[in-house]
């Protein structure tokens, strides 16, 4: 076949970062013309990237956002032939991006943002209805309790899900206090959920779901009851099954 | 089957218009990796729709035309939506859009050479076997000649299709927009395509880049329907009689009236071409 044209020359020119990237056998006259198709490339998941992470593109800005998009694409292309999902990993790739690190809650609000995205796409479970624990009495602290398939638990040193209110349409403003804040991101039917939780709370949810009894959950400064209470009404698990 | 009349390429944002007025548009057409999650709203929308309207598969990810066979994974979740779904149509496009276990998200053009077509004859066998139902090809827009071409593009996509027993899905944008690009006769690559391979055609609107020169027509499906592309649909029906029709818009999208009325131009002009081939 073509002595010139090969796959994969076209697709890493595609990926690379640098604007004037091109496949070797490509002509001069050419090149506005290859550039559609870099257009669309870069277009088309940096799209991707931004409606998966709007508030981490909020942050820094459509610019800043854009020229990092670019590097994390040519870094972590996708994998996955649906772009439902796309951005996995940009978290991580944000802590080790210099440029990124005058933001230092940057990376932990894209953390909040992929649970979200997760959590919404997510498999479709009926929730464990809130009554069901009132039977429970004492053998409540030994029961262990199966995770909702939509339901996430992100830590943070930082306040993480303030930020990440403060940083939607509807927000309402006010002073944000610099303590960790624990993400407790749920979605019991079509909508998806966001709780601030403190940093002992989330500890201890993590645990429950993570299938711990609340015995073994059990963690210093953590509201027992307050925590079974909102992961209930989130929505957070789907089953409990008490020890015998 | 899908019923000879004009459908849309659905956008969740028009549910409740739609189905609203059931019936207003024949079909709905979407792209099923936009469905390839477990669960959520997504899913809940579709499911709803599917309940009123016939609806299309127009898959972008199977890369037919690439150096490789279809991933194995894809095709089984492809297969999975099918069977729920349930869709009187699913299609494809002559190109490719991944390489290497990279997704690159694009329709990107391959080289229609003799030994390319062999590979793609194979690779939609694969997608037909796979999903235990034949399948159409749709002709890309195109930006860029490659080198060694020993087929022009309709011939080719006329014989693979012919080898591979599948269909065909015209989009006749896309003929606009590769003949104005490339240089060649649109009229004549309608002509080279024998009507009865022809199963849907697709219209949508291009813009133009004039920033380079020669201007380039961009395939962005960001606008109506242009009076160009309505005439090259007169003549493809014309010559293969009427098919079932999609309005593509996919960026900007516009109020569910505006997409409506560009199905109902479109329905005026099959109800025509119904009863000249009565």
């Amino acid at each position: 076949m073509s002595d010139g044209f090969s796959y994969a020359d076209f697709a890493a020119a595609l990926l690379a970062p640098e604007p004037d990237a091109r496949p070797a056998w490509l002509s001069d006259d050419q090149v506005a013309r290859f550039a559609v198709y870099r257009n669309n490339l870069h277009h088309g998941l940096g799209q991707a990237l931004g409606e998966a992470y709007p508030v981490v593109r909020r942050l820094v800005g459509d610019d800043f956002f854009k020229a990092t998009a670019r590097l994390f694409i040519a870094a972590v292309p996708p994998r996955q032939r649906s772009l439902a999902l796309y951005g996995d990993g940009f978290a991580d790739f944000l802590d080790g991006f210099e440029p990124a690190q005058a933001v230092p809650y940057l990376a932990d609000v894209a953390r909040l943002e992929r649970a979200w995205l997760e959590s919404l796409h997510a498999a479709d479970a009926a929730p464990l209805a809130p009554e069901t624990l009132a039977d429970l009495d004492e053998a409540l602290a030994t029961t262990r309790f199966e995770a909702h398939p939509a339901a996430r638990l992100i830590h943070s040193e930082h306040p993480v899900v303030s930020i990440w209110q403060a940083n939607q349409d509807d927000a309402t403003g006010g002073e944000i206090e610099d303590r960790p804040e624990a993400a407790l991101i749920c979605r019991a039917r079509d909508t998806v959920t966001v709780r601030a939780l403190s940093a002992a709370d989330g500890a201890f949810a993590a645990a429950l779901l993570d299938c711990a009894s609340a015995a073994e959950a059990a963690c210093d400064g953590a509201d027992v009851v307050g925590v079974f209470q909102v992961l209930l009404t989130d929505g957070a698990f789907t089953a409990l099954h008490p020890e015998h | 089957m899908l019923p000879i009349r004009a459908g849309v390429g659905f956008k969740p944002q028009h549910a409740d218009a739609a189905l609203a007025a059931a019936g207003a548009v024949g079909w709905l057409e979407v792209h099923p990796e936009n469905y390839m999650v477990d669960g959520g709203p997504r899913h809940a929308v579709l499911s709803r729709m599917r309940e009123r309207f016939p609806l299309s598969l127009h898959a972008v990810a199977t890369s037919l035309g690439g150096a490789e066979p279809p991933d194995g994974d894809h095709l089984k979740a492809l297969r999975a939506l099918a069977d729920r779904y349930q869709p009187a149509q699913v299609s494809e496009h002559l190109a490719w859009s991944a390489h290497d276990g990279v997704y690159l998200a694009d329709l990107l053009p391959m080289p229609r050479a003799r030994a390319v077509l062999d590979r793609l004859v194979e690779n939609i066998d694969q997608v037909q076997t796979a999903l235990g139902r034949r399948i159409l090809i749709e002709n890309p827009s195109n930006y860029l000649e490659l080198p060694d071409a020993d087929l022009a593009e309709p011939d080719f996509l006329v014989e693979a299709a012919q080898r591979a027993g599948c269909g065909l899905l015209l989009d006749v944008n896309n003929i606009h927009v590769s003949a104005h690009n490339l240089g060649f006769a649109a009229a004549e690559y309608l002509d080279a395509v024998p009507g009865d391979l022809v199963e849907e055609i697709h219209l949508a609107g291009h813009a133009v880049d004039d920033a380079v020169s020669p201007p380039l027509l961009i395939d962005d499906h960001s606008s109506a329907v242009p009076d160009p592309v309505w005439a090259l649909y007169r003549d493809a029906l014309g010559k293969y009689g009427p098919k079932p029709t999609l309005i593509e818009w996919d960026t900007d999208v516009p109020e569910w009236l505006v997409l409506r009325a560009e199905a109902d131009a479109a329905d005026t002009i099959l109800r025509h071409a119904v009863e000249q081939a009565a």
